[in-house]
């Protein structure tokens, strides 16, 4: 990649693009350290009003909590169906395979709306409206394509043969997939499990749908903060949000870099 | 079979794969002695590599039972046959040191760690690899890898260790270099040795005997010079280095290796009871140590002769020669249709 280089005019271009989509993000920073009760940009005076704001309302931590919770176990969950299929689609040699992986990844690719009505839908008759297992079960249907094409990328550059050489060994299957396969694809499952994290941590369509009075998540607290009463702690939230988010996505690339050096 | 044989027993194996038309293997027993270096031979799809596989347990039987030391092993999972396998691409795992690599074994065994140590250092050192212990395999070149997995695959003393093409991803030096280097493993350890190749030069060089594979089924077993001077069938002798093949009665081929004839410009010079055939010159190749003169027979079958380099001849393309050698020296094969080269 070393050999790469662009040119001047290629450069240019390349660092308007790239401010023209993260400057608005980057303005609600600024924003929520403002000292006024609307907002503003540039802020006239400076503090961390919104932020104490935040941190001492108990429907903003509530929702938080909530965000942290779905998003962990929809995460662990997705990571764990999404290994077991990649390695399904993988290694099993039948026609329906391309079939079946289209359809896992539906999710990513079917309109937002579309999988939030058809999931309120069931949810409805199953009475998981509103639930945790209703929040965690639908994000992690969102997780899930993450964690398949993460971990088949790791799957690409794995040789099968050493399965068979830790086998001879005197390797049982179990002991093959601790201590030779799961090693070997950890990168691929913890890239995983970071996108499933970050999309379920900042979904809203289908949260809104399944939402009740009692449970929350962060984003679906942020629309109505917006929609029911202009207050600038939604400013604090999004930027502890984009902060958490950001480091989160750094995660795999951190890991593809060690991966590849030492 | 009424008593327990040691060593490998293969009694008419059989691997039949759904939708093809002949059996991958076809019919296979053999007996690979205690201690001996046995090689399969064969050109790919000749069935060797799988009878391997079937052996180590990662290929299921369609018939047949398969035995070491007696104990019929052909149902029990790979990991509970206590062989060693090497293979083609050294499948060491990436993320462990080359000690891990090769204390694998043990540490499945649950062996002492104090024995694990000693093993792992006995065994690098035979492979001449003890300085590099703690290094991880991308950081070894090919031929250390493949020692690497050498050491591992004998490290923890399996009952024998089988061998898929170890060589066929390295380069020529270090493959004869490695060459060598499992010969002499195979005689300090006296363990079973079972060797698969397509290259006839490792076949010849390594083994004890060696079955020759063909479409399914064991062309010939036996050993090295056996097969090399008394080949049963046209394949085998094709298939193991140059031959003159001579049609001299309808139904059988005669076969006389490259370093049993003589050259001669006319026929004063043949000695009495030779064989004698005609030939033209068609290509001289000097190769060093000797010399090989290409040959086309009157009924326009191809052969070749080997001059030592000590020998002075003026043969050039286009001469006329007469080819001689001892009927002693001829082995009469079946003629076969189509040609395996």
């Amino acid at each position: 990649m070393g050999e790469r280089t662009l040119g001047w005019g290629l450069r240019l271009w390349v660092t308007l693009v790239g401010l023209l989509l993260v400057a608005p993000t980057l303005i609600v920073i600024p924003m929520s350290f403002g000292a006024g009760s609307t907002f503003r940009f540039p802020p006239e005076h400076w503090s961390l009003h919104w932020y104490a704001e935040f941190f001492t309302s108990k429907q903003w931590l509530a929702s938080l909590a909530n965000s942290l919770q779905v998003g962990l176990l929809a995460a662990a969950l997705a990571t764990v169906l999404g290994t077991a299929a990649a390695f399904g689609i993988d290694r099993a040699r039948f026609r329906a395979r391309g079939v079946l992986r289209q359809l896992l990844m539906a999710p990513m690719i079917l309109p937002g709306i579309v999988v939030a009505v058809a999931i309120y839908g069931v949810f409805l008759r199953w009475q998981l409206n509103g639930t945790m297992l209703g929040f965690v079960l639908a994000h992690t249907v969102l997780g899930v394509p993450f964690v398949i094409t993460s971990v088949q990328t790791s799957l690409a550059h794995y040789d099968p043969t050493m399965e068979k050489a830790a086998a001879c060994l005197g390797a049982g299957r179990f002991s093959t997939l601790r201590r030779i396969v799961l090693p070997l694809i950890a990168p691929g499952c913890v890239s995983g499990f970071v996108f499933a994290f970050a999309t379920s941590f900042d979904e809203v369509v289908i949260a809104l749908f399944l939402q009740t009075p009692d449970i929350k998540t962060l984003p679906v607290k942020m629309y109505e903060s917006i929609v029911l009463e202009i207050d600038p702690t939604i400013a604090a939230a999004s930027s502890l949000i984009v902060v958490l988010t950001t480091v989160l996505l750094l995660v795999p690339q951190f890991l593809r870099r060690r991966s590849h050096h030492d | 079979m009424t008593e327990p044989m040691t060593g490998i027993a293969t009694t008419q194996v059989t691997k039949a794969y759904p939708g093809s038309e002949r059996p991958a293997v076809d019919d296979v027993s053999l007996h690979i002695a205690d201690g001996e270096f046995m090689t399969f031979l064969g050109p790919s799809g000749s069935g060797k590599t799988t009878m391997l596989s079937m052996i180590a347990g990662f290929t299921p039987l369609s018939a047949g039972s398969i035995t070491v030391d007696g104990r019929e092993i052909s149902r029990l999972k790979p990991h509970r046959r206590d062989l060693g396998v090497v293979f083609q691409q050294y499948a060491l795992f990436p993320h462990l040191s080359v000690a891990r690599n090769v204390a694998f074994g043990l540490t499945q065994r649950k062996r002492p760690k104090a024995e694990i140590d000693r093993r792992v250092g006995e065994v690098l050192e035979m492979v001449g690899l003890s300085g590099v212990r703690e290094r991880f395999p991308r950081q070894l070149s090919g031929g250390q890898q493949q020692r690497v997995a050498l050491a591992r695959a004998v490290a923890y003393e399996p009952r024998a260790l089988l061998l898929d093409e170890p060589l066929a991803a390295l380069d020529k030096r270090l493959r004869d270099q490695l060459q060598r280097e499992i010969a002499h493993m195979h005689r300090e350890l006296g363990m079973t040795f079972l060797f698969v190749t397509h290259d006839q030069q490792e076949a010849l060089t390594l083994s004890d005997r060696i079955a020759v594979f063909n479409e399914g089924r064991i062309e010939q077993l036996g050993t090295p010079a056996e097969l090399y001077e008394r080949p049963g069938t046209l394949f085998v002798a094709q298939f193991l280095g140059e031959s003159n093949a001579l049609r001299l009665r309808p139904g059988e081929v005669t076969i006389v290796r490259p370093e049993r004839v003589t050259l001669h410009t006319g026929t004063e010079s043949v000695a009495a009871g030779q064989q004698r055939r005609s030939a033209t010159v068609t290509d001289v190749v000097y190769v060093g140590d000797h010399s090989r003169i290409w040959l086309r027979y009157a009924d326009g079958a191809r052969g070749c002769a080997v001059l030592g380099a000590g020998t002075t001849h003026e043969h050039r393309p286009g001469s006329e020669v007469v080819v001689a050698w001892h009927p002693e020296h001829e082995a009469v094969v079946p003629d076969a249709e189509g040609n395996p080269k």
